[in-house]
């Protein structure tokens, strides 16, 4: 893997012809030189070593890799690194602090929207980019924005709830009810 | 997965992009929203030398209604710009309905109209859908734009009547010769996969008759089939139970579907059938209701 990305060092990289990037990570600026190949998925995972974001599929189906790129989902196993020149990245890792739970997390936890977990981190972020845009989703409407995530264990009932839980929450919160 | 080595190209200019196709000498690939062909290198089944990213191209993500009712499409204009425009849903009822089930949400974020149209997926949702509309590509090249006929466009799977050295940089909807109307259902095994069976019908329509009609089919056959004769069956006339009964009858014969794991030739003729018919009835009791 180190062949294909290498954080900026001043002693460079070798021969591989490497493009150089700045992409904001969770709001944090990085610069990084990568070979174009590089797909934003390996360079979240393995270039910046933060492996909540999912490869699963690799062929553009399952969604267990979905970032948002400045707010939309995106299929990181589909988009190359090159390509968040620029731009706004956020994974999972992006939606709360070390020590606490985004409230999509904790609707996640609280009606057991998952069983092996391997899809949720595309799901959380696919349910973030929804919620941003519609704070009040129908059941259908979450359901239609969430069929580019494949889930193999829920029957994606307890997913949904989830989904509808975070959106009370939110709303609570931004109501100034402040109970959760 | 990763795909072979390539150089990378982002251009700021479609002449920029123009230049480079030409130094690749044919060895360059266009990456607009990267849905179709980022998978494909990935599986190794493209292998461009040059990758020319048009995505740093300002003024190609348009979607313009003209005052004539025609519609310009850029070729950065994503599905879900098409899905979520609320103009659209009025002005062409059949590319709204083909918009929201293209592929899956994700991808629907950076896919493109254009850039499905040049991969020529003889599954692809916008052919079919370009085809029953009478559309058209604009496609620029170094001696300047030109415009070609969907229905001209594709040699056959894959393959398209584009140069090498040529980008297409906007799809057009003709006006339409009355109130468009129409639709566009899909068969498939589950979100996102492709197709088993896609039917397209555009209808251009003046006091419950029809002056103009097209029908596009995907994914039965090696290339999008354009089904002239059921819609010549449609035009000049109201939407009755014969008409509509003859339309499905020959488009259902223009198919040439094959058996495969997503169903046997019989069921996906039988489909192309049921579609058509599913579309007409539904417009045909649209109507009656305003009426």
């Amino acid at each position: 893997m180190t062949s294909l990305f290498e954080e900026v060092t001043p002693t460079g990289s070798g021969d591989i012809p490497v493009t150089r990037i700045t992409l904001t990570l969770n709001g944090v600026s990085r610069t990084v030189d990568v070979e174009p190949r590089l797909l934003l998925a390996h360079l979240i995972r393995q270039g910046f070593k933060l492996t909540g974001t999912h490869t699963g599929c690799d062929t553009t189906n399952c969604g267990a890799c979905t970032v948002l790129v400045d707010g939309t989902p995106v299929k990181s196993c589909t988009m190359l690194a090159v390509q968040a020149d620029g731009h706004d990245v956020t994974t999972v890792e992006g939606l709360a602090g070390p020590s606490e739970l985004h409230p999509i997390q904790e609707g996640f936890k609280d009606e057991h929207g998952l069983q092996c977990g391997f899809c949720t981190p595309g799901m959380m972020m696919t349910a973030k980019a929804l919620l941003d845009r519609n704070p009040d989703p129908t059941e259908d409407e979450i359901r239609w924005a969430l069929s580019g995530n494949l889930c193999r264990c829920t029957g994606y009932q307890n997913i949904v709830k989830a989904v509808l839980w975070a959106a009370t929450k939110i709303q609570s919160q931004a109501d100034g009810g402040g109970e959760g | 997965m990763y795909p072979s080595r390539f150089r990378y190209e982002s251009p700021k200019t479609v002449e920029e992009a123009i230049r480079l196709l030409s130094e690749a000498g044919g060895e360059a690939k266009i990456l607009a929203g990267g849905q179709s062909l980022i998978p494909m290198m990935k599986l190794r089944f493209a292998a461009p030398q040059t990758l020319v990213d048009i995505n740093g191209i300002a003024g190609l993500d348009h979607l313009d209604f003209a005052d004539d009712g025609s519609i310009r499409i850029g070729a950065l204009c994503r599905h879900a710009t098409l899905e979520q425009s609320a103009e659209l849903k009025v002005r062409q009822p059949t590319m709204a309905a083909a918009a929201k089930l293209v592929a899956d949400p994700i991808v629907r974020n950076r896919g493109t109209l254009v850039g499905s149209l040049c991969h020529a997926d003889p599954q692809g949702d916008w052919a079919a859908v370009m085809v029953a509309l009478n559309g058209q590509l604009v496609a620029q090249g170094p001696s300047g734009r030109r415009t070609i006929p969907v229905t001209n466009l594709v040699r056959g799977p894959f393959q398209t009547t584009l140069a090498p050295d040529e980008i297409g940089v906007e799809a057009i909807v003709p006006a339409p010769a009355g109130v468009p109307n129409g639709g566009y259902l899909k068969l498939e095994r589950r979100i996102g996969d492709f197709a088993t069976v896609a039917v397209a019908v555009a209808l251009d329509m003046e006091v419950g008759s029809v002056t103009r009609a097209g029908i596009g089919l995907a994914a039965v056959g090696s290339q999008t089939i354009n089904a002239t004769e059921a819609a010549a069956t449609l035009e000049g006339g109201r939407l009755t139970k014969d008409r509509i009964v003859a339309a499905a009858e020959a488009a259902a014969a223009v198919a040439k579907p094959r058996s495969d794991h997503r169903g046997s030739a019989d069921y996906k003729r039988h489909m192309v059938r049921t579609f058509v018919s599913r579309i007409l009835i539904g417009v045909a009791s649209s109507i009656e209701k305003v009426a």
